[in-house]
This record gives C-alpha cells, sequence and structure tokens, in this order.
C-alpha cells in the first residue's frame, strides 16, 4: 500500500484526535490564538450587518485570523475530494443503517445523506427543517453558549474550565435528545 | 447579572472584546501573516474529513451510542491539548514572537446551558459543528452553504436578542 492510499483510508480516531489536539499550541505558539471556529459566524456578522447591534460593534479586523482559518477549512474540504478521496463506500453501523432505511433514508453514501441534504431537499419539509432550522441552532446556540466544539469542547476542556465541562455536557445532552426523541419524527415527516 | 448582560462578556474566543485580557499580539505583524491561519485550516480541514468527523453518519451513531469512535477522537484530542496547556503553564512557553501565552479564563453563565442544548439540537440535526460545515462545503456538499448562511443568521438573532435571553 503507498502512502497515499494509506491518507485515503478512513483515519482512526487515535490518528486524528492528537493532530486535532495540537491545533490548541499550534495556534498559541504560532499566534496566541485560543481555537474556537464559531466565532467566525460572529465576525461575518460584525462585517457584513452589524446593523447598529451591540454584540456586533467590535473590531472584526482584529479577528481576522479566525476568517483566513475557517477559509482554510473549506479549502481543506475540497483538497481532501481532489486528492485525498475515499473510494470506498463509508462502513456504517448496521442497525443505523436498518433506522435510516425506516425513513426511506437508503443511499448511505458521501458526508452527508443527499436525501436530506441537497438542493433538491431544501424542497421538502424535512430537509428544510434539518438545513434550514437545523444550521440557524447551530449558529445560535453556539454563540448563546460562548463556543462550539473546537472552542468548549477542545479548547476550554484543555484549560480545565468548569464553564467549558457544563457546556460540552450541555451539547451532549441536547444531542442525544435531538438524535432519539426527536429526529425520528422529523425524519418521518 | 440580567442587567448588564450587554456590557458582560460571554464570549470569551473573542479576545479584542474583553477588557480585561487585551491579548492582541503586541508586536506589529503584517497581514499576509494571517495566511499561517489559512494553513493550519486547511490541514484542520483534511484531518476533519478523513477523520470522518464531518460525517452526519458518524454523529449519529455518536448521539446513539452506536460508536467509539467520535468519543475516542474528541477524547484524545482534549488528552492531547490539556497536556499541551499544562506543558504552555509549566514551562512559561512563549510564542514564536517572544509573547507570553495568555489562556482565557471563563466564568459560568446560563447561556452555557441553553445555548449548549440548543447547539446539541443542531448539532444532531445537520451533523455538523461550525467548523465541519465549511469542510462539508469544500467537499462539494454545495447546499451545506444554506446551513452555513441558516448558521449565520441564527449568530445574528442572538446577537439582536441577547439582552433579552437568560444568561
Amino acid at each position: 500500500m503507498t502512502f497515499i492510499e494509506l491518507i485515503k483510508q478512513p483515519w482512526p480516531w487515535y490518528v486524528a484526535g492528537p493532530i486535532i489536539g495540537l491545533m490548541v499550541p499550534a495556534l498559541l505558539i504560532f499566534g496566541n490564538k485560543t481555537f474556537g471556529i464559531s466565532s467566525s459566524l460572529r465576525h461575518v456578522c460584525a462585517a457584513c450587518m452589524p446593523a447598529k447591534i451591540p454584540f456586533f460593534q467590535y473590531d472584526w479586523k482584529k479577528e481576522m485570523w479566525n476568517l483566513f482559518f475557517v477559509l482554510g477549512v473549506f479549502l481543506g474540504g475540497i483538497v481532501t475530494v481532489i486528492y485525498f478521496k475515499n473510494d470506498q463506500a463509508i462502513v456504517v453501523n448496521p442497525s443505523l443503517v436498518n433506522e435510516l432505511s425506516g425513513y426511506g433514508l437508503t443511499e448511505i453514501n458521501g458526508l452527508v445523506p443527499e436525501q436530506l441534504f441537497s438542493w433538491e431537499s431544501l424542497g421538502t419539509a424535512r430537509g428544510l427543517i434539518m438545513m434550514v432550522f437545523g444550521g440557524f441552532l447551530v449558529g445560535f446556540g453556539t454563540r448563546y453558549a460562548g463556543g462550539c466544539t473546537s472552542g468548549h469542547a477542545i479548547m476550554g476542556l484543555s484549560n480545565l474550565q468548569l464553564p467549558s465541562l457544563i457546556a460540552t455536557i450541555s451539547f451532549m445532552v441536547g444531542g442525544f435528545i435531538m438524535a432519539n426523541l426527536i429526529l425520528p419524527y422529523i425524519l418521518s415527516l | 447579572m440580567n442587567n448588564n448582560i450587554k456590557d458582560t462578556n460571554t464570549d470569551f474566543e473573542v479576545r479584542s472584546l474583553d477588557a480585561m485580557c487585551v491579548n492582541d499580539e503586541q508586536v506589529n505583524i503584517p497581514a499576509w501573516h494571517n495566511l499561517k491561519y489559512l494553513i493550519f485550516g486547511l490541514f484542520f480541514g483534511i484531518v476533519l474529513i478523513k477523520a470522518e468527523v464531518v460525517s452526519w453518519y458518524r454523529i449519529q451513531e455518536m448521539f446513539r451510542l452506536q460508536s467509539f469512535h467520535m468519543f475516542g477522537v474528541i477524547g484524545s484530542a482534549v488528552a492531547v491539548g490539556a497536556l499541551s496547556v499544562f506543558l504552555i503553564k509549566k514551562f512559561k512557553i512563549k510564542t514564536i514572537n517572544g509573547e507570553a501565552i495568555i489562556l482565557p479564563e471563563k466564568t459560568f453563565n446560563k447561556g452555557q446551558i441553553y445555548g449548549g442544548l440548543l447547539f446539541g439540537f443542531g448539532w444532531a440535526m445537520t451533523g455538523a459543528c461550525p467548523g465541519p460545515l465549511f469542510a462539508q462545503l469544500g467537499y462539494g456538499a454545495t447546499a451545506i452553504a444554506v446551513t452555513i448562511l441558516a448558521a449565520i443568521a441564527g449568530t445574528w438573532i442572538y446577537g439582536k436578542f441577547r439582552e433579552q435571553l437568560p444568561h
């Protein structure tokens, strides 16, 4: 197996997790920045439509690094699909496959099920809810909580911050409630 | 706390807001130096996709306890991050520009619970937190642009009604 073939395989957690963890010291040492991605959404608001809202009145240009970072993440997606795409289908837990097929979600491929997240599915009730309302909750909730998985769960916990532990537990509880109790109704629409 | 929420920092990610900790790099650094964050982001995006952290299916498995993968990724990331922060503090490691590294101390507010739960809902629906949304878009899921715009709208609505929300 060549190196490129190896890279194209899905990376195990014990390879990816530590690399992600190293983003924390990398950003601190290379620029005194604390790891956190959801703030980029706030900077976009501050830059494009501050509308005299106090929360968006700050010098977003000072936080420009964050926008460069998310642009990099976007480019990382492009680089991966061009050079490191895994040609095998994703391996998913059979009970999840079974559950999803009950909602008519039979095409298990890609990063997201195209039957839910595509331009066509925007015209369906469940696609619209998943993409638009789901996205809204991601933006609203992360800013309300003051951070997301990177800012609270990884950066905050690495710095042993109790508020970040509380936030991370809340993320997980919210996710468990949505996935197990609410999502079945949305996916049945 | 509600009375002066307007002036209270709840967002420890945006340092230029925090009067107690004006933590700009003191050395005047040219704007093109931001390109290093582009490189970090690019690398991070590749890792997110190759580890399938941005996969909607992996997130569903996580919240149904059907796979250890995501717990392993987040757990080992925190372990490495915590060890790094410990070493930085212990040996007072400085930035490449010779500045002391400053880590913000966060204070508790109820937003971390309410906002956290709402973000958890969104995470389980979209299968993505903010970083992965950008990676999914780059990977070719173009319709995720709609989800990103919705997330920006959510952030804006939060900012608009922030003073009316319990914190």
